[in-house]
This record gives C-alpha cells, sequence and structure tokens, in this order.
C-alpha cells in the first residue's frame, strides 16, 4: 500500500461549517545562568556532557535546589500576562520513562502553578483579540538524544541512540492559554499573533533570547473543530515542532482542513500528537494518548513549596518594562509612522528589530525601510522569521550609516546586505572585501567627469547655458565608467563646479 | 473511597509493571496479584482515621519550611569523564543507549 | 591475640576520642584494630559489603600526620567509622544492597560522607542494607544477609542490619544508618545497639541515595548515648545542597546527653504503641525502664494518639509511592546494570529498561514499586495517596498534643526481639510490623532514638524508644542518657553481644 496524502478541505469552506478552537502551550527556556535545580552552566551547545553534574544527570543521592532567579522570572512572566501569582504552590513529579529525562520523572508543576488566570490581547489588523492565559508553570528542560542510524558492525546492523545532557534541568517555563474562540477565519493569524506578541513581551522582560530557530521558545498547538452552532468542544489534536511564527499559522491553517475532511467524511478525531514539517506545512500523527499517559503527578518531597512574599511580588511588578499594547502606541508617536505602516512593522515581526535599530543610530524610516523591503524580502524567500536571518539591528543601522556617510548607495547597500547575509562579516568588512566603497579619489572623479563633457559637448553646452536639469545625463555616463561605484551627489557638484 | 479495594488481577499487575518499567515474567505476575491484593486491603484501612476528623489538609513534607533557593551562580561540573564513568557503553562523549522508541 | 588491639574495639568511640587526643594512642592503631577485627570476624556476621583497607588506613596516617603537626580536630577526630551503603562514598563502591548498582563508583561524595571525612573519621567500610533500605531483616540484600551477634540463626532487624550488627560486634566503634519507618531504630533494638533517627532535616540526605525522600533521615549507630551525640554534631546541621535541610543549629545534644537529668521532665507513654502484639520480655523490659524514670525524678502520663492505628497503613501508601519514583532513575541508561532480554533480537532501549528493572531489582523492591505505582495512578491517588497524606497529618496533630501533655514520649522500639532468619522472609505483612512503633515519626518529622533496655525473656536484647518535638533532638539524649546510667549501674557494664566478646584476632 502505498502513501496517500490525507483529504483535505479548502480552508474557507471547512469554515462554512465548523468553528474551530485554538489552545496554545508555549514553552519559554530561561536565559539564566545556571539550571531550574543545579549549578550547571545553562547554555545551549558546549562539547557533550560539559554542563552536567550529579543532580542534572539524575545520579543516585542527588538533590534539587531551585533557582532564585528562575523563580524570579517566571513571577515577572505571569505579571505581564496579567495573572495572579500562586501565594504557595508546590513542585510535582511528573513520572514517565524517557531516555533523555535523566531522572525518569520532570519536576515540574501540576495543579498548583506559580502564575494562573492571566490574559493578553492580541493586535491584529487593526483588532484587539483577548486571550485568556490558565496557567504559567515552572519546569525542567530534558537532555538531547540524537539517532545513530544503520552503524556497521554491530550485531544486526542495530540502530542506537546517543545521549547528552547538557540541557538537561535548563529551566522551562510553560505558558498555557485557556481555548481561544476567534473567528475562523482569524484564527491561524491570531495564533501566530499571539506568539508573536508573547515573544516580544519575553524579550522586552529579558528572561530569555526566546529564538524559535534554537527551541528557546517552543509552541504547541492544540486545535479542534466543532460544527458551527455546537457548544461541546471537539476532540483536539496537539501539534508540535512548530519552529516560527509563520509556522505557527500554517499548523492552524492545514489542521483546520484535515479535521473538517475526517468530520465530513463521518469519521473521529484521534486525540494524538502530531509533528508539523516545515517543507511541506503538514502535520503527521506522532503518538497517541493512551493509558501510558498516567503521569502519577505527586508534590516533589525534594523541594520546599514556593510561597512568594506579597512584598516580593510586588517589587518584582515595579520591574515590568511598559506593557506592549502601550509601548506600540508610544513608539508609534515617537518615530511618526502611520497606522498603516505601524501595522505592518507589527505584522511582520519588525518591531523589535526596528526599535533595536533605531536605537543603534537609524532613521525610524530607513529601519522600517530596510526590514519591512529588502530582509522582508529576503526573509520570506528562505521561509524563515525576519529575527531568524543572520543580521542584527547593529548591522542594519551601520549600513544606513554608509548610506548617509555617501560612502555607499542603496544599490551597494543591497549588496552589503548580501555579504552580512552571507556570514562575510560586519559591514565594514564587507564593503572592504567586496570593494565596494564608492569613490571617493577625488582625481579619478575629476578625470571621469572631464572624459564625461568631453565626450558630450552639446549637453555641457546646455549646462554652461543655465539648464542644470541637463546633467543628469553626464552623472548617469560617470556612473556608467565607475561601475556605479561612485556618489551620485559629488558628481553631479563636480559637473556643475566644472561647468559654471 | 474504596475500603476494600478492588480485586487486583494478574492483567492489573502487567499494566502496573508496564507504567513502572519492569518485564516481570508470568510467575513474578502471578505470585505479586495476591501479594498485593493482600496487601492493599491492609492499607485501604487507611482512610479509617479520616473519619470524623475534619478538614484535614494533606501533608506531603515533615517540616513547614519554605522558598528554599539557591542563587543563580555556576559552581563546577563534573568532567565528562566523571560523568561517563558508571555508563554501560558511551561514544563520543555521549552515553550510548539502545535505539530510542516513539517520541514524546 | 593482641590484648591492647582488643582493649581499643572495647572502648567507646568518646573514650577513643580521649585517647586519640591525649597521644595515648593512634588513629593508625585503632583503625587498624577494627579492620583486624573485620577480617576475622566479618566473614560470619556479613556486615559489610566492602572493607576499604587501604582508603582507612591512609585517613588514619593522615589524621595523626596532622594531630602531630599540632592541628585541632572536632572530638571523633581519628575515631573510624562504618558507613551504610547507602551513601555515595568517592572511592568505594555503592550498591545500596542491590545488583542494580553493583560496583558504581560515584564520582561524589554524600555530605554526611564530606562531613566524616572533614572531622578526621577513617571510613572502614560500606555496612549491608536491605536493598535501597526496603526491609526490616537485612534478608533482602541482594548480596547475602547479615547476621546478629547475639544469635546468628538470626537476623540483625533492618534496613540497617550491617551498620547495627557492625557496632554491636564491635566491628566498628560506631556507624551511620539512614531511618525511613525505623530502618537505625530496630536494628538498634535486635542488636543491643543506640541508633538515632534526627529530626528531619536535620541531617543533610544530600548523596544518600533516596528510598522516600519525606521519610528519610540519617543518624548515628553506636554503643553509647554521648557517642552518638558526638557523632550526630559531626554530621548534622544546615546543608545548601538539600532544600528539605533546617537551616537552624542542631540543638545542645552533646551537653544533654553528659547531662542525663530527668527530674522534673514529663514523660509520655504512647498508649497505642505497646501491649497487645508486643512480646512478652519486651513489655516487660520496658515497663522497667519507665519505673527507673520515674524513680530517678521523671512524671510520667499515659498518652493517646488514636491515628496511630493507622500509621502502619499511611506508611505503606507514602512509602512505595515515592519508591516508585524515586527509583525510577534505575534504567540502564546512565550507570549501572545493563541487561538485554533473552529472545530478542535488536532490542529498544525501552526493552532494555524492563528487562534491566526485572533482573537489577529483588522482589521486595519490586512489589514496593508496583505498590506505589499502583497508589498514584489515576482513579486511585486521592483514594490511597491522598488519604495517606492527610493521616500523615493527622499522625502528626496527634503527636503535637501527646508533646502538650509530655516533654518526651516513650515506647518499645519493635514489637519483639530478633527473629530467625526467613522466618517473616513469606510473609511482607508480617515483616512490615515490625516497624509499628519507629513509623510514626517518620511519617511527622520529628527525632526518635532506641536505647538497649536489657535482655529479654529469651536472652535477646530489647530496644526502648524515645520520641521528641520536632528540633528538640537534646530531649532524646537527655532522658536516653539517664536511663542509660542508671540501666548499666544496674548490670555493672554494657551488654555485650556473645560475638562481640570473641576475641580470635590473630596478634
Amino acid at each position: 500500500m502505498t502513501m496517500t496524502a490525507p483529504a483535505l478541505v479548502d480552508f474557507d469552506e471547512a469554515l462554512t461549517r465548523y468553528e474551530p478552537v485554538m489552545g496554545l502551550e508555549v514553552h519559554v527556556e530561561l536565559n539564566t545562568a545556571t539550571k531550574m535545580f543545579c549549578g550547571c552552566p545553562a547554555v545551549f551547545g558546549g562539547e557533550p556532557n560539559t554542563n552536567v553534574c550529579p543532580v542534572c544527570l539524575g545520579l543516585p543521592g542527588a538533590l534539587p535546589v531551585v533557582n532564585e532567579k528562575a523563580v524570579e522570572s517566571a513571577i515577572r512572566i505571569g505579571l505581564a500576562l496579567n495573572c495572579e501569582i500562586a501565594e504557595w504552590c508546590r513542585f510535582a513529579r511528573k513520572n514517565y520513562f524517557y531516555p533523555d529525562m535523566p531522572k525518569n520523572f520532570q519536576t515540574s508543576q501540576y495543579d498548583e502553578p506559580i502564575a494562573f488566570d492571566g490574559w493578553m490581547d492580541v493586535e491584529l489588523d487593526g483588532e484587539t483579540y483577548r486571550v485568556e492565559i490558565e496557567r504559567a508553570h515552572m519546569e525542567e528542560d530534558t537532555g538531547k538524544s540524537s539517532h545513530m542510524g544503520g552503524a556497521t558492525g554491530r550485531i544486526h546492523g542495530a540502530d542506537y541512540s546517543l545521549l547528552d545532557y547538557n540541557r538537561a534541568g535548563i529551566p522551562l517555563i510553560e505558558i498555557v492559554t485557556r481555548p481561544i474562540f476567534v473567528p475562523g477565519d482569524k484564527a491561524p493569524a491570531v495564533a501566530r499573533a499571539y506568539v508573536q506578541q508573547l515573544r516580544d513581551l519575553i524579550l522586552a522582560l529579558d528572561v530569555s533570547d526566546a529564538r524559535m530557530d534554537q527551541g528557546s521558545l517552543r509552541a504547541d498547538v492544540n486545535l479542534s473543530l466543532r460544527p458551527v452552532g455546537v457548544s461541546t468542544l471537539g476532540t483536539r489534536t496537539e501539534t508540535k515542532n512548530v519552529n516560527s511564527f509563520r509556522s505557527v499559522e500554517r499548523a492552524v491553517r492545514y489542521e483546520i482542513s484535515r479535521h473538517a475532511a475526517i468530520l465530513d467524511d463521518g469519521g473521529l478525531i484521534l486525540q494524538e500528537t502530531r509533528h508539523f514539517h516545515e517543507d511541506t506545512g503538514t502535520t503527521s500523527s506522532g503518538r497517541e494518548k493512551s493509558d501510558a499517559d498516567d503521569y502519577r503527578y505527586f508534590p516533589e518531597p525534594d523541594l520546599a513549596p514556593v510561597a512568594p512574599s506579597r512584598e516580593w511580588v510586588e517589587s518584582l511588578r515595579a520591574t515590568l518594562p511598559e506593557p506592549p499594547g502601550e509601548r506600540r502606541r508610544r513608539l508609534q508617536g515617537e518615530w511618526g509612522f502611520s497606522d498603516l505602516e505601524m501595522r505592518d512593522t507589527v505584522g511582520a515581526g519588525a518591531l523589535d528589530l526596528v526599535a533595536a535599530t533605531i536605537a543603534s543610530g537609524a532613521p525610524a524610516a530607513a529601519a522600517r525601510k530596510w526590514w519591512l523591503s529588502e530582509l522582508a524580502r529576503r526573509a520570506n524567500e528562505q521561509g524563515v522569521d525576519l529575527a531568524a536571518l543572520p543580521i542584527t539591528p547593529a548591522d542594519v543601522a551601520a549600513i544606513q550609516k554608509l548610506v548617509e556617510a555617501g560612502s555607499i548607495n542603496d544599490k551597494l547597500a543591497r549588496q552589503v546586505f548580501d555579504g552580512v547575509l552571507a556570514g562575510e562579516g560586519t559591514p565594514d568588512e564587507v564593503v572592504q572585501k567586496r570593494g565596494l566603497a564608492v569613490v571617493s579619489d577625488e582625481g579619478a572623479l575629476s578625470s571621469a567627469v572631464d572624459r564625461a563633457i568631453e565626450a558630450n559637448p552639446d549637453v555641457a553646452d546646455k549646462i554652461r547655458a543655465g539648464k542644470v536639469a541637463a546633467a543628469g545625463a553626464l552623472i548617469g555616463a560617470v556612473m556608467k565608467e565607475m561601475r556605479g561605484q561612485a556618489d551620485a551627489g559629488r558628481v553631479r557638484e563636480l559637473i556643475i563646479s566644472k561647468l559654471t | 473511597m474504596p475500603d476494600s479495594p478492588p480485586d487486583i488481577t494478574r492483567d492489573d499487575v502487567a499494566h502496573l509493571a508496564g507504567l513502572a518499567r519492569i518485564q516481570l515474567d508470568d510467575a513474578e505476575l502471578e505470585r505479586l496479584a495476591p501479594e498485593l491484593q493482600k496487601i492493599l486491603e491492609s492499607v485501604a484501612t487507611v482512610s479509617e482515621a479520616l473519619e470524623g476528623a475534619g478538614d484535614v489538609a494533606p501533608m506531603s513534607h515533615p517540616t513547614p519550611i519554605t522558598n528554599v533557593f539557591r542563587k543563580d551562580e555556576v559552581t563546577p561540573c563534573l568532567t565528562p569523564g566523571q560523568a561517563l564513568a558508571g555508563a554501560p557503553a558511551s561514544e563520543g562523549q555521549r552515553f550510548l543507549v539502545p535505539k530510542i522508541l516513539g517520541e514524546e | 591475640m593482641s590484648s591492647s588491639d582488643s582493649d581499643l574495639t572495647a572502648l567507646t568511640a568518646a573514650e577513643l576520642a580521649d585517647k586519640l587526643a591525649s597521644g595515648e594512642t593512634t588513629s593508625v592503631e585503632v583503625t587498624q584494630a577494627f579492620l583486624d577485627r573485620i577480617d576475622s570476624l566479618d566473614g560470619e556476621l556479613h556486615s559489610f559489603l566492602h572493607v576499604d583497607h587501604d582508603g582507612a588506613k591512609a585517613a588514619a596516617v593522615d589524621v595523626d600526620a596532622r594531630r602531630g603537626a599540632g592541628e585541632s580536630f572536632p572530638s571523633l577526630a581519628g575515631v573510624p567509622i562504618a558507613v551504610k551503603d547507602l551513601l555515595c562514598t568517592v572511592g568505594q563502591p555503592t550498591t545500596c544492597g542491590s545488583r542494580i548498582l553493583e560496583g558504581w563508583q560515584p564520582p561524589y561524595d554524600a555530605t554526611v560522607v564530606s562531613r566524616l571525612r572533614r572531622a578526621g573519621m577513617p571510613i572502614l567500610g560500606k555496612t549491608n542494607l536491605d536493598e535501597f533500605a526496603m526491609g526490616s531483616s537485612t534478608e533482602h540484600s541482594a548480596y547475602g544477609p547479615t547476621r546478629n551477634p547475639w544469635d546468628t540463626d538470626r537476623t540483625p532487624g533492618g534496613s540497617g542490619g550491617g551498620s547495627a550488627a557492625a557496632v554491636a560486634a564491635r566491628l566498628a566503634p560506631v556507624a551511620v544508618g539512614t531511618d525511613t519507618g525505623g530502618s537505625i531504630r530496630q536494628p538498634g533494638a535486635l542488636t543491643g545497639t543506640v541508633g538515632v533517627k534526627p529530626t528531619y532535616g536535620g541531617v543533610s540526605r544530600y548523596g544518600i541515595v533516596a528510598m522516600a525522600s519525606s521519610l528519610d533521615q540519617a543518624g548515628p549507630v553506636t554503643r553509647t548515648v554521648l557517642d552518638a551525640a558526638l557523632l550526630h554534631e559531626i554530621i548534622g546541621g544546615h546543608d545548601p545542597m538539600d532544600s528539605t535541610s533546617l537551616d537552624a543549629p542542631v540543638p545542645g545534644i552533646v551537653e544533654a546527653a553528659r547531662r542525663g537529668d530527668v527530674s522534673g521532665l514529663r514523660i509520655g507513654v504512647v498508649k497505642e504503641l505497646g501491649g497487645e502484639g508486643f512480646q512478652s520480655g519486651v513489655q516487660a523490659r520496658f515497663e522497667e525502664s519507665v519505673a527507673m524514670l520515674t524513680e530517678a525524678g521523671a512524671t510520667v502520663v499515659e498518652v493517646s494518639c488514636p491515628s496511630f492505628a493507622q500509621a502502619l497503613a499511611t506508611y505503606y501508601l507514602v512509602m512505595p509511592s515515592e519508591v516508585s519514583s524515586n527509583l525510577a532513575r534505575f534504567d540502564a541508561m546512565r550507570y549501572g546494570l545493563r541487561v538485554f532480554p533473552e529472545g530478542v533480537g535488536d532490542p529498544s532501549a525501552e526493552q532494555v529498561m524492563a528487562a534491566t528493572r526485572d533482573a537489577g531489582f529483588g522482589d521486595e523492591v519490586k512489589r514496593r514499586i508496583i505498590l506505589g505505582t499502583y497508589a498514584l495512578s489515576s482513579g486511585y491517588y486521592d483514594a490511597y495517596y491522598g488519604s495517606a497524606q492527610k493521616v500523615r497529618a493527622l499522625v502528626a496533630r496527634d503527636f503535637d498534643r501527646a508533646f502538650e501533655q509530655a516533654d518526651v514520649l516513650v515506647s518499645p522500639t519493635a514489637p519483639t526481639t530478633a527473629f530467625k532468619m526467613g522466618e517473616k522472609l513469606d510473609d511482607p505483612m508480617a515483616m512490615y510490623l515490625q516497624d509499628v512503633a519507629t513509623i510514626p515519626a517518620n511519617l511527622a518529622g520529628i527525632p526518635g532514638l532506641s536505647l538497649p533496655a536489657g535482655l529479654a525473656e529469651d536472652g535477646l536484647p530489647v530496644g526502648v524508644q524515645f520520641l521528641a518535638p520536632l528540633q528538640a533532638d537534646d530531649r532524646l539524649y537527655n532522658a536516653a542518657a539517664a536511663l542509660e546510667r542508671m540501666l548499666l549501674d544496674k548490670w555493672g557494664g554494657p551488654l555485650l553481644a556473645p560475638l562481640a566478646t570473641t576475641s580470635e584476632v590473630p596478634a
């Protein structure tokens, strides 16, 4: 039997018969110096098994101790999401066996999350959608397994796996929404905007680098459909592996179409985990929920309950950044963007990139121009989020400075972007390596101008007669000779000074 | 609350052993079912102490301490050699394990 | 035989410490005397799983040299010690009495072990125990049982039978044990030794392989109350590596052990911990002890703790639940045994885990893991684990009320004297009943001490248990020291296990 692609119902058609209900679970890896329960560095990568100790390796006898900074970050995230902060809560053990989890239980929180009952207002196309937050709780990350295929020299040529526990125990905050009810046609975009704006908030709090491409912000998309007019919820699927904002949107769209096809056929939705595939924009079946999901939660006896004093909570509230909605309105005023320009900027996920570029010295209009045209086009071509492009706001501001100084022009700037994105170095280095700087050698320019005047006596005469507008033809000739690497403004000045 | 627990069958024990990741053989399953039944019958009386006791907060920790934290400061790690010294198998500074089925 | 060596092993730790401090003997001599005695007697007892001749001697040489150089040490410097094989020790295997950890060498020391090393106490070796400390007879050790030096056909109790037997037979002057439901105190009673379970959080659990995290507590195993206090002082106190460690100074336990004055003390006899089900000789020695305390000026009241009727049931829900989770880490992936399932080509990690856990764990461990898995599973949590946690709160409340009427509580430590090997092995419930009097203290976290109270009609030792409120461990030492002094006067010296009087140590 060959694999057939599952039947899909056209998205718009699906919405004529069904209402989608979404739920989003976002895991944020905190940027603390150390892990959740031990003093090992909480850093990405590194040589395997170098950032491990008896605690995060789950060695017999080892005991956890809570990282105070992680609790602080959890409370700040909770407050920024308008949550209540628990007066007293405990950690719990979630028991299941998996080789990348050293203790074969995950230390997490169960029915006593540190933060609960909050909300976030998501802005999309000038509308505001309130997403209710059920909870935000603390937990620990797992190690990483690599599956090695087709090894030779082993019995039966068996596959095997290799485990690295550097990531095991890095603090995670899991943020869970209540079911989200929005008009079906808006659902995919609201899901994307929620994750995007949640990321903005996390960045503003400076509690995580929140990079979806690196897994420090991970989104799981829960989705169910119910026939229009029916109030009970349908069976949901949980889609994992959604590694970009764009994928959040695509995963919602795909699951709506897939569920609709199954329901139209009179079929039943399996409550299961599904995996999103970036390349095809589809999901595939992961694991069905079963008896094995009996996690036997119980309060973690090795950790004391967390009872944040109200004084502590209030002192943390005082450290919160400006709420994102207010901040957007303030920035729009400061930057002088129109509503449309601002909406496009937010929609492209460029707000913080633009802000950082401006903070690095670029004018607002230029910062917006580069991110929303040149860079947005490239991100789109590559199917990645803007923030995932290998260029920093400081790089963009530096390129803009080169333009303003006349060292390069807009056309050359595009080549500088190419170079930086290709990893050739800083903008200055790219300009140097590629020899992109405009010719500022006055002697060379001056003789090029002389040659252009000599070759175009008619035009020269017109300029001498006061028709300065005719200079364009001479400028064109000079630029052609200089292969574009000249400052057109300076060329113009030279022509006019020579002929008038 | 069950004063007498439901009968523990051989299949129940097999299910529990699956959750606990223990490959019990048939003889063990046959032996454990009645043993567990007997133990459960004697511990099922636990709720008798709660009769007439009113509202009681469950006690998960024997002492009432809260907020035990550590500063976010790096402490020394094990060397990879120490970490891997007890490993049944390793390769490339990682723990080598049989192929992992399924995905979480 | 060398009379001076046999004299050394007959001394208490406090006496040895005095001789070491005054230069009358050296740690090398003392340590060698105990190692020789282990070599000659432990073949029969099997109280040690590993003897570290070289490490102990090296530590003794080091402490002697440093003392010679004028360095000052805490009280027990140079006195050797045995450590239950549940505590992680660098340089010695830590097996927990289980096949699943056979030969495992931890890369780190338990905090208690670090403190022993820092105090200059040479570690003689690792003592036998029921597998992962689950049992009351030391017969559940995967490496064979320990025998009771009072009668080698009998068990020394458990789980810490190795530490208790070693101290009773003078193979070590003192030892460290752990007590989850009575594993220090019950073997103390069955071997005629002193055993203390400190207040939960009083001694760090870091590096002690967990059985039931909310119940486990390490403590001293000794021959005298003063020795226990001296050792307790060394291993106790706050440890930032254990989140449940109490951040408070250890109460004045050594001073209390030296004082031993019960005049005016209110002593509560717990109605529910004695009488029916307790051997007559045990009950008789207990009642004589209470009478002696009264003569010494204590007032005696009877207190009732009605919820204790369900304490054993509560314990057998809370403990296995935590066990099922704590022992999940033994999975053949990172350390310990790895067993491939029979008849399965190309097995998966999951299958290897399950095969290893079947082969590596003994019957009692599997029984408790399955029981705990059941008690925590959805649908049963509220009825079992949830109810048990509520009853646990009631047990603590009963203690609170009892301590309003009495400064310390007393009971027999164990319902019987040492029982025959194999007698209870096929009847788990009968074995569990051994801990009926010790379990309530673990549930409430309060400290308890077992003191030898004489011999029963069968010629075997009996223990009397003292209990005190949280963080009032000093009260145990004070009351027990008073009774100990009166008993020693009455007996004309310490009770000695028959094997302890054997002096077959080669010259």
